[in-house]
């Protein structure tokens, strides 16, 4: 049980996809305009995640170790479809606002290498933890963008103004721009965290 | 003819796949490193988007369309361009080494990369004629071309630049990217569509 939290809290800090492994960065600039659509994205990204895993680590004895990538990238993209078929039938508007970074999942880094590196070697419960894992960091990292974005872009948070009328919103953290931008102060500050921690708490034993 | 010369630029400059749409992201942090491969990169983006574009079409509309199987687009997509850029890979390492030797090596690197797949996503998505894909498609390589090499020039400057010590790296050509993005962002009053 222990083991498994472990898997699963690896994906959240310090393996974190976007910010301390910088990887699968296109969505989490292009669909973090409102809080909502962020979590969207990270819950969709989760449920691809880990169901791919899943898929990985039960048909790992019967791939052939040569023709794995095809296979990975075949099982990802089924995934995705019944991801897309799901979203358009039951929430449109969601569909909608994501667009093409939905389908674009099938080519996000961090799922191909969690069913390379993960997956195919170990069995199919460690393997749904770690998914899941990999998931919520990806979800978290891209709700930090998200909220960050809409607060300073449009005043509000999930829909909702926080600041009250005289809040002038500083368009520019919506528009692209501005995603590159903090995405780069916050790469910078996390590296300063990690830093901080490796630092103070090396000596201790606590972290490896 | 001002339509597709319109498409055109509005490909290159306006909706800019790197700097507006932040598609190829991770080549476009991973490679920009060097000028010369960002250059050879470029081409090889410019050239297979084109030649996936055109194949895509094809495949989507005289296959996906009559048989009403557009909801499988993401899946056929993948696999056809991926295999495609393999073969097209073995072809130039056979009959053109030289050609090879300048951008092989990033033809796989490629293979399976968010700007090859959404250009023809979105050409299909948009059902563009075949001219018209083919135009977005060269327009949307040179779009990724000129913003990668502009970068690689950028953060060949940016070496002897004092960075403070965090934003050292992806910080600081995050931060690089969003002034860029910034600059071409003047374009956007250019094309009304």
């Amino acid at each position: 049980m222990l083991n498994l939290w472990k898997i699963f809290t690896r994906g959240i800090f310090s393996e974190n996809p976007i910010f301390v492994l910088a990887l699968s960065l296109c969505p989490a600039l292009a669909v973090t305009t409102t809080a909502a659509n962020a979590l969207t994205m990270g819950l969709s990204v989760t449920f691809v995640i880990s169901t791919n895993n899943v898929i990985v680590a039960l048909s790992r004895k019967y791939v052939n170790h040569k023709v794995r990538v095809p296979i990975y990238i075949t099982s990802i993209a089924t995934v995705v479809i019944v991801l897309e078929l799901l979203l358009k039938a039951y929430f449109p508007e969601l569909y909608m606002e994501l667009g093409i970074y939905l389908q674009l999942i099938v080519v996000f880094a961090i799922i191909l290498a969690r069913a390379e590196v993960f997956a195919s070697k170990n069995s199919v419960v460690p393997s749904f933890f770690d998914g899941l894992g990999m998931g919520c960091g990806f979800t978290l990292a891209m709700l930090i963008v998200g909220i960050i974005r809409e607060l300073i872009g449009s005043g509000s948070l999930f829909g909702h103004f926080v600041f009250g009328n005289s809040y002038q919103p500083a368009l520019i953290m919506i528009l692209p721009p501005g995603a590159f931008i903090l995405i780069g102060y916050l790469v910078g500050a996390s590296k300063m965290i990690n830093e901080y921690v490796v630092k103070h708490y090396k000596g201790r034993g606590e972290v490896k | 003819m001002r339509e597709y010369i319109l498409l055109f630029i509005g490909a290159v400059v306006v909706n800019n796949f790197v700097l507006t749409r932040f598609l190829g992201l991770c080549i476009f942090f991973g490679v920009s490193k060097n000028l010369n491969a960002s250059i050879g990169m470029g081409m090889a983006v410019t050239s297979v988007i084109t030649l996936s574009s055109m194949l895509s079409w094809v495949v989507y509309n005289f296959i996906l369309v009559p048989l009403h199987l557009t909801f499988l687009t993401t899946i056929v997509f993948v696999l056809l361009i991926a295999s495609f850029v393999q073969l097209l890979e073995m072809v130039i390492r056979k009959y053109a080494p030289a050609l090879y030797k300048m951008w092989g090596i990033y033809l796989l690197l490629i293979a399976t990369n968010c700007v090859v797949l959404g250009v023809p996503l979105l050409n299909a998505e948009t059902n563009f004629s075949f001219l018209k894909s083919v135009v977005h498609a060269v327009g949307s390589g040179v779009g990724f071309a000129l913003a990668i090499v502009l970068m690689a020039s950028l953060r060949d400057k940016l070496r002897f630049a004092d960075v403070p010590k965090p934003l050292d790296g992806l910080g600081i050509a995050f931060i690089v990217a969003g002034m860029l993005a910034l600059a071409f962002m003047g374009f956007s009053g250019l094309i009304k569509i």
